[in-house]
């Protein structure tokens, strides 16, 4: 197994990791970075608990080999908060009773930024597009996506 | 006037507080089993499984795989003998002489990443000599069928069930009550239904997954995902031949359970292979494909209905057989069997019953508890026979439910009185909310819109003295720290536990924090997180333990102060009296005590409180009548409503509303009971129209999510309504009992009685793909090629 040296920047920090070439972006996160925030559901691109943000864009980090990372900049479920105060979209998904078991919370959060940062407000329908390759079986998804609309509110209302 | 177990200060219950866990989940701080790091000792277990659904196992060869650098252990059958199972004991660690079904544990390798592990697989050679297989529950229960459990005889059982050794009928709960056979003479309208309900899976996000090590002098530990923590001590110990002590499970945040990670199942295998390498952590993470065929299903059932009522529409009698396919083994399945067969009449009274209720071993993947125990199988088909039934003899269905749905002092099918229920508010309120009586326009010329309805009842079901513990511990800054052994599996339960707590001793919730993990060795003891029966059952602990040591501060400060403990309360963690009008912060003695009044020494000392409960009046059933005193602790009931539109071009459902009324007795956290709703509505609807696990030959033909669809985001109804009805639970803690489960109950009936209405067609089961129902327009003649 041939190894490979990269460089790439998570959640802020520039991070060096060696790697095997058949390591995917998520395992480099949980094994390499101890970043276990990123959740496995099902290593084939189904599920959406392992969703980062790879250079601005929601991706599914189980479909990603860790070498195609190089340079990029990765952000997961604990780069999402400042110092300070949460995300807006973490704030509203505590408020509107959007997490049960919180397994695919992570990747939720991260597909909900993604489509904030796009668009700053999102329709329900535009939501409910957006999370649709994030599987939830406790919710029933209806207070996440009344979450992502009032996390749409706060980040209004900060800016 | 109800006796409640009511404390005096309530203030954090029924209010609708934030998740305790909700920060930590959305920071990724939260801590699942498998996000433990154990450093580079750690090893990777994979399992070898049988690719037929029933074989002799002749030959196992494990001789290249051990061969292999990097594997630490190779096991088989061989190693372990005993036999493991939570109500009858009929299965074995890993398989030794026969496989029952595919995937059946044949032989496990742990090594030192999962790639070599999952290579080491390929090098063990199983030599089978295949045998028939049984394919399906009613074949199986005859005397044709092959014997899966020739042994069934020798399995140790709990009192409860009854086994028929010498058949595939590995349970068969019986009910006879009045006369079946003379009351359809006097009925004016009969019906005779049978339906199929596929088996499911119960597809949490996070998947199966245990760390299991056990050190030189053989104590075990057990990190996994479990809803059972101190059900797996128990059980695997007993297995393993060591003590329960000797056995410690820790058991982080579950990633969803539905059931699914109850009792005993894969963490087994784990812990086997671990006693092979000592010193070492080995990790089993199910895959997502076996999650689906090796992990707990959700029984198969065909189920048959006769029902009568007279020309009033009052039911007269029901005769109602049930084949459970409860798979290669049956050890949990046996009970829902039971279950089903008690709750038999759906919640009407009925005065003559025959029911028959049999688990049947197959060569399908191994049944177990999923969300609902049975009941949403069962309801399926009984919630359509009552439409039917009401059709029949030309009565509205929700009148026909308001004459026969149980009301307090009801006779039960087994023969004990229903307690007090808000069963027909429910339904009022259900049928209310969707406009019942009321046909509203499709939204297109190409539609068909239709409402359906459908009530629900259910128990938990477990042993009569399943029970519940809890301790109460306080510190210096006056937080009050709290021990419980249920699991929070996405429910809520730490949340509401926290605010019990804090409502029974008298501080803020926030002063409240739960000891978690629960681990075996320091949390108190629970029986499993199953039933529904948490805030009921653990509930009523809490309460015990806050009052314990609120006596103790109270005792202590009237001594101080020379009052009566009765003058004195707790509130909002200050010591406060009645009389005096003195206060004492609670933090002032949680640990150091108070100065005796004469200056010479101290009272009191570090605050401990403990608590239990356990149900006592829980009775047996007569194994011929099924008929009994007590059968349950209670029953949750509900209603669910359904408004939706058939597409036909494409036999395609939009659920347009859903509605849910049930009745909690007591919603100490309203938005999270409403949660509860909203989520078991959804998987309902999910069940209902998607979910169906397809089994060819015993082969599980869609094991993944593109194959096996739950529902998205994009298949939410679009408008759904919760409504929680409080009719107290005599001995529930404020009155409450339990809404986990109940929540999708009644969803695939009232969405199937939405569709008959809306297409005039039934079917004989789901899922309702667009293609089912476009074939079934298209036959009716209702749509044209």
């Amino acid at each position: 197994m041939a190894f490979h040296e990269i460089k790439l920047t998570v959640n802020g920090g520039l991070e060096q990791v060696r790697i095997p070439s058949n390591m995917t972006l998520l395992r480099m996160l949980r094994e390499s970075l101890a970043l276990t925030g990123t959740k496995n559901g099902c290593s084939a691109g189904e599920c959406g608990a392992c969703t980062v943000l790879l250079n601005g864009e929601p991706v599914n980090s189980c479909m990603v080999l860790a070498v195609e990372c190089d340079g990029a900049e990765v952000v997961t479920v604990e780069g999402l908060a400042g110092d300070q105060q949460l995300d807006p979209v973490q704030e509203a998904i505590i408020h509107s009773g959007g997490v049960q078991c919180g397994f695919c919370t992570p990747g939720v959060l991260i597909s909900s930024r993604a489509l904030l940062d796009r668009n700053p407000d999102p329709s329900e329908e535009e939501i409910s597009e957006a999370l649709v390759g994030n599987l939830c079986r406790c919710t029933g998804y209806i207070r996440i996506i009344e979450g992502v609309k009032e996390a749409a509110r706060i980040q209004t209302a900060r800016s | 006037m109800e006796k409640t177990n009511t404390p005096k200060s309530h203030s954090p219950v029924g209010e609708s507080k934030p998740r305790i866990d909700a920060r930590e989940k959305v920071t990724g701080a939260a801590l699942y089993a498998d996000d433990i790091q154990f450093g580079n000792k750690l090893l990777h277990a994979r399992i070898k499984r049988s690719p037929y659904p029933h074989a002799r196992i002749k030959k196992v060869d494990l001789t290249r795989a051990r061969a292999l650098p990097g594997v630490k252990a190779v096991v088989s059958g061989e190693d372990f003998s005993g036999y493991i199972g939570l109500y009858l004991k009929d299965r074995q660690i890993f398989c030794r002489e026969r496989t029952r079904y595919v995937g059946d544990p044949v032989a496990g390798v742990a090594a030192i990443n999962p790639e070599i592990a999952e290579k080491a697989l390929g090098l063990i050679e199983v030599e089978y000599e295949v045998l028939e297989p049984v394919l399906n529950p009613e074949f199986g229960a005859s005397p044709q069928a092959p014997l899966l459990h020739p042994d069934l005889g020798q399995y140790v059982v709990a009192s409860f069930i009854l086994p028929r050794p010498g058949s595939n009928i590995s349970n068969h709960f019986k009910i006879r009550k009045g006369d079946v056979a003379s009351a359809w003479k006097k009925c004016a309208a009969v019906i005779e239904r049978k339906y199929r309900i596929p088996h499911i899976q119960h597809a949490p996000l996070e998947p199966h997954v245990a760390i299991a090590k056990v050190d030189e002098s053989g104590e075990v530990t057990l990190w996994d995902s479990s809803q059972s923590p101190f059900a797996q001590r128990d059980l695997i110990a007993e297995t393993l031949g060591i003590s329960q002590s000797e056995m410690r499970v820790i058991a982080p945040l579950v990633g969803g359970g539905f059931g699914g990670k109850a009792g005993v199942s894969m963490e087994s295998l784990a812990v086997a292979i671990a006693t092979k390498v000592k010193g070492y952590p080995v990790k089993l993470l199910l895959t997502r494909e076996e999650e689906f065929y090796t992990a707990f299903v959700r029984q198969g059932l065909v189920a048959t209905f006769k029902m009568g009522c007279d020309k009033n529409g009052r039911l007269l009698a029901m005769e109602n057989t049930f084949y459970w396919d409860g798979g290669a083994y049956t050890e949990y399945g046996v009970n829902i069997t039971r279950a089903a067969g008690y709750s038999c009449t759906g919640p009407y009274e009925v005065p003559n019953i025959k029911a028959d209720s049999y688990c049947v071993y197959t060569n399908h993947p191994v049944g177990g508890p999923m969300r609902g125990f049975g009941m949403p199988e069962m309801h399926a088909g009984l919630e359509q026979c009552i439409d039917e039934l009401a059709l029949q003899i030309g009565m509205d269905a929700v009148e026909f439910r308001r004459r026969n749905c149980l009301k307090g002092g009801s006779i039960l099918p087994t023969g004990g009185k229903m307690h007090p229920t808000g069963l027909s508010e429910c339904l009022e309120k259900a049928a209310e909310a969707i406009d019942w009586g009321k046909k509203a326009p499709p939204t297109a010329p190409n539609k068909r819109r239709g409402k359906g309805l459908a009530l629900m009842w259910k128990a938990p079901a477990m042993p009569g003295n399943a029970g519940s513990s809890a301790w109460i511990e306080l510190a210096e800054d006056g937080m009050l720290t709290l021990g419980v052994g249920c699991q929070d599996i996405g429910q809520g339960a730490f949340t509401v536990a926290a605010q019990m707590a804090a409502a029974a001793f008298g501080v803020p919730y926030e002063s409240v924090r739960v000891a978690t993990p629960v681990d075996t060795r320091y949390s108190p003891y629970e029986w499993q997180t199953v039933a529904s029966r948490i805030t009921w059952s653990t509930g009523n602990a809490i309460i015990n333990a806050a009052h314990d040591a609120r006596q103790q501060v109270l005792d202590l400060v009237a001594k101080a102060w020379d009052e009566t403990p009765a003058d004195l309360d707790i509130v909002n963690g200050m010591v406060v009296s009645f009389k005096s009008e003195r206060e004492i912060p609670v933090k002032d003695l949680a640990i150091k005590g108070l100065p005796k009044a004469d200056g010479k020494g101290w009272m009191g000392g570090p605050i401990i409180g403990r608590g239990n409960f356990m149900p006592a009046d829980v009775t047996g059933l007569d194994p011929e009548t099924g008929q009994g005193e007590k059968a349950v602790v209670h029953y949750t009931t509900g209603a669910q409503a359904i408004e939706l539109e058939v597409d036909l071009d494409t036999g395609r459902i939009d659920i347009l509303k859903g509605v849910a009324a049930f009745d909690v007795g007591k919603a100490i956290n309203p938005d999270m009971v409403k949660a509860q709703m909203e989520g078991g509505l959804i998987q309902g609807i999910s069940s209902a129209l998607f979910e169906c696990l397809q089994l060819k030959d015993g082969v599980v033909q869609n094991p993944s999510f593109v194959d096996y669809r739950i529902a998205t985001s994009a298949d939410l109804p679009k408008s759904v309504q919760s409504i929680i009805v409080e009719v107290p639970q005599d001995d529930g803690p404020w009155g409450a009992r339990g809404i986990g489960e109940h929540s999708m109950v009644p969803t695939i009936p009232a969405i199937a009685n939405a569709i008959y209405d809306a297409i005039g067609i039934r079917f004989e089961g789901p899922p309702f793909t667009a293609e089912k129902i476009y074939l079934a327009m298209l036959e009716a003649g209702i749509v044209k090629g």
